[in-house]
């Protein structure tokens, strides 16, 4: 199916979609998410019945803060579509998605591990890859990278953003 | 990353506290909980079952991940866009091409270029050689892990065959950086085409023998037949693809599905199987290395008539330098050296900035999918105009796949479970990335 016919069926049902380098994003307020996500399974020409990716990015000093994307595609229809959701800063909860997509569990563990986002709902929502006691969420923009200290005079490597390289 | 089980094994005690078998249902008193792993041999690499059992019996089995987490992920955010490849092709180890290709198909969309059609065969060429190479470290570690020997030692050797043609290629046998954003680092080396073509001849041979030594085998097939039973509809519910969807009767391959670098043009098959155990992932996998072949063959025979760039022409999105193969490894091109040395002071001025501040690209956002050895691949990319990428996820086949293992595993015997993770085929950098 064209990404413009997917964009229009979309559009019928939630407006607010945009199309950019030939991909499908529809943008929903957090409510609407897992609805959004059922219809678009069910729905018999788009049958985006497969959730590949669930992710997330991270961006300090705008509001939404953080944006969840929520990757669907159709084997049988083979297009694609994508979902966004943002989230405020001082409220990072969304739905959890595993009961429908039973393949979430573990993509939302690792943006709960990487993000601090809350997923309400799910089943476990533990640490994924990083140890049980670890402090803070890595892959928000905010956290500090850690440097290297040597045997040297004591001479330390600083991290990667404070070399003045790149 | 650690978990209690207690409270697993609760959900399991009937009213009177007593244990029920799930394969039986009798009733049981006393079950051990192990660990399998994170050191186990059998483990390709560093994944941690925890396993409630019952006898021989597991009961219970939780995977616990994330001990070659490498913040893959985290460093691309603070590296060039080119960079990026050298930190991607690390996270499955085992199909570092694959890794490459996706990150660099999904920097190129966001820059809007058009890879040389040269690039483009040769992409195809090394990926496909790479998916032979992986499928072959499946049969050869397998294989060890139930007990044949012999195929783990005949499974190294052919796949050192093709590591000797990558190292021809790019100069290094594995995490190669050879795709780039673009096109492709070098073109092939004069031998290369001539290596291929050996191992095009020797290959088929020994497909055919592994299929001699095991297709009938009565150990591999008591092994591997019912083994680790996975239907269609629960792989897709849990979003498992690649051979194992393929073994559960579902078509499902992105070279057809969603072609990419030209798939849509070369001739092969996708091997699909109804029986969804352990032993029809391992036929899907033999015949898989034979369509490969047959796609690198048609690579080989369009590489003699296609010539051309094998990276974008346009100064401010391709590599400057240009690179060889000397003996000792890849390098820069004395050729190459001696002009910006020497001959052209802009020349050095832009290898320098193109070096080390990189190419901007534009804002926005893509997700770019590939059929690696082990299924979906997938890679969110978002840009914010820099010229470092903002967020790249990978959305790796033996993560998402990997939560399969309870399903398989559950009910089964303890030597089962070791088999039905052999038949997924998990390779833990890309897992843990």
């Amino acid at each position: 199916m064209p990404v413009d016919d997917i964009a229009g069926r979309i559009r019928g049902s939630y407006p607010d979609v945009v199309v950019a380098r030939g991909e499908v994003t529809v943008i929903v307020g957090r409510d609407e998410l897992r609805d959004v996500l059922v219809w678009l399974r069910e729905d018999p020409e788009l049958q985006l019945g497969f959730l590949s990716c669930v992710t997330a990015t991270d961006h300090p000093d705008a509001d939404p803060r953080v944006w969840m994307v929520y990757e669907m595609r159709s084997m049988a229809r083979r297009h694609r579509a994508r979902v966004k959701v943002g989230l405020a800063e001082h409220d990072l909860h969304v739905p959890s998605v595993t009961d429908l997509f039973p393949t979430a569990d573990w993509q939302e563990r690792e943006v709960y591990d990487l993000f601090g986002v809350v997923f309400d709902g799910h089943p476990d929502l533990t640490r994924i890859l990083l140890p049980d006691d670890w402090e803070g969420h890595p892959l928000r923009k905010t956290e500090e990278l850690g440097g290297v200290n040597t045997r040297y005079h004591g001479a330390f490597i600083p991290p990667v953003d404070k070399r003045g390289m790149a | 990353m650690a978990h209690d089980m207690d409270a697993a094994r609760d959900e399991l005690r009937e009213d009177d506290g007593h244990l029920r078998d799930p394969r039986t249902g009798e009733f049981r008193e006393e079950t051990m909980i192990i660990n399998m792993g994170p050191q186990h041999p059998s483990t390709h690499g560093v994944l941690r079952l925890l396993l409630e059992l019952d006898g021989e019996t597991v009961i219970r089995c939780k995977p616990i991940i994330g001990y070659l987490h490498t913040g893959i992920e985290k460093n691309t955010e603070y590296r060039t866009w080119m960079q990026g490849v050298t930190f991607v092709t690390r996270a499955d180890y085992l199909s570092p091409f694959f890794n490459e290709l996706g990150y660099c198909m999904a920097a190129e969309r966001l820059l809007g270029i058009e890879v040389p059609e040269r690039a483009q065969i040769i992409r195809v060429l090394v990926c496909e050689l790479t998916r032979i190479s992986s499928h072959l470290v499946w049969l050869a570690t397998g294989g060890l892990e139930l007990g044949a020997v012999s195929v783990m030692l005949y499974g190294f050797r052919e796949r050192e065959v093709i590591l000797d043609i990558f190292e021809a290629l790019t100069g290094l046998r594995m995490n190669h950086a050879y795709i780039r954003i673009g096109g492709v680092l070098m073109d092939l080396p004069d031998e290369g085409p001539r290596k291929i073509r050996e191992f095009l001849d020797l290959m088929p041979r020994r497909i055919d023998e592994f299929d001699t030594l095991l297709s009938k085998n009565p150990i591999w097939l008591e092994r591997n037949v019912g083994v680790g039973v996975m239907s269609a509809e629960r792989c897709l519910e849990l979003g498992v693809t690649g051979p194992v969807l393929r073994s559960a009767g579902v078509a499902a391959d992105l070279r057809k599905d969603m072609p990419y670098s030209g798939y849509e043009t070369y001739d092969f098959d996708v091997p699909v199987r109804t029986d969804a155990d352990a032993y029809a992932r391992y036929v899907l996998r033999l015949e898989e290395m034979r369509q490969s072949l047959r796609i690198v063959e048609q690579a080989l025979e369009r590489l003699e008539e296609v010539g051309g760039p094998i990276m974008v022409e346009d100064p401010k999105v391709r590599w400057p330098a240009k690179l060889t193969v000397g003996p000792d490894g890849i390098g820069n091109d004395e050729e190459y050296l001696r002009h910006i040395m020497e001959e052209s002071m802009e020349a050095l001025i832009h290898h320098f900035k193109i070096v080390t501040q990189g190419v901007s690209v534009p804002a926005g956002e893509v997700y770019q999918l590939v059929e690696s050895p082990r299924g979906e691949l997938g890679y969110y990319v978002n840009s914010q105009g820099d010229h470092r990428p903002y967020r790249v996820k990978i959305r790796d086949p033996s993560f998402v796949n990997l939560q399969a293992i309870p399903d398989m595993v559950e009910g089964s015997l303890v030597a089962d479970t070791i088999a039905a993770i052999a038949s997924l085929d998990p390779v833990m950098g890309g897992v843990d990335r």
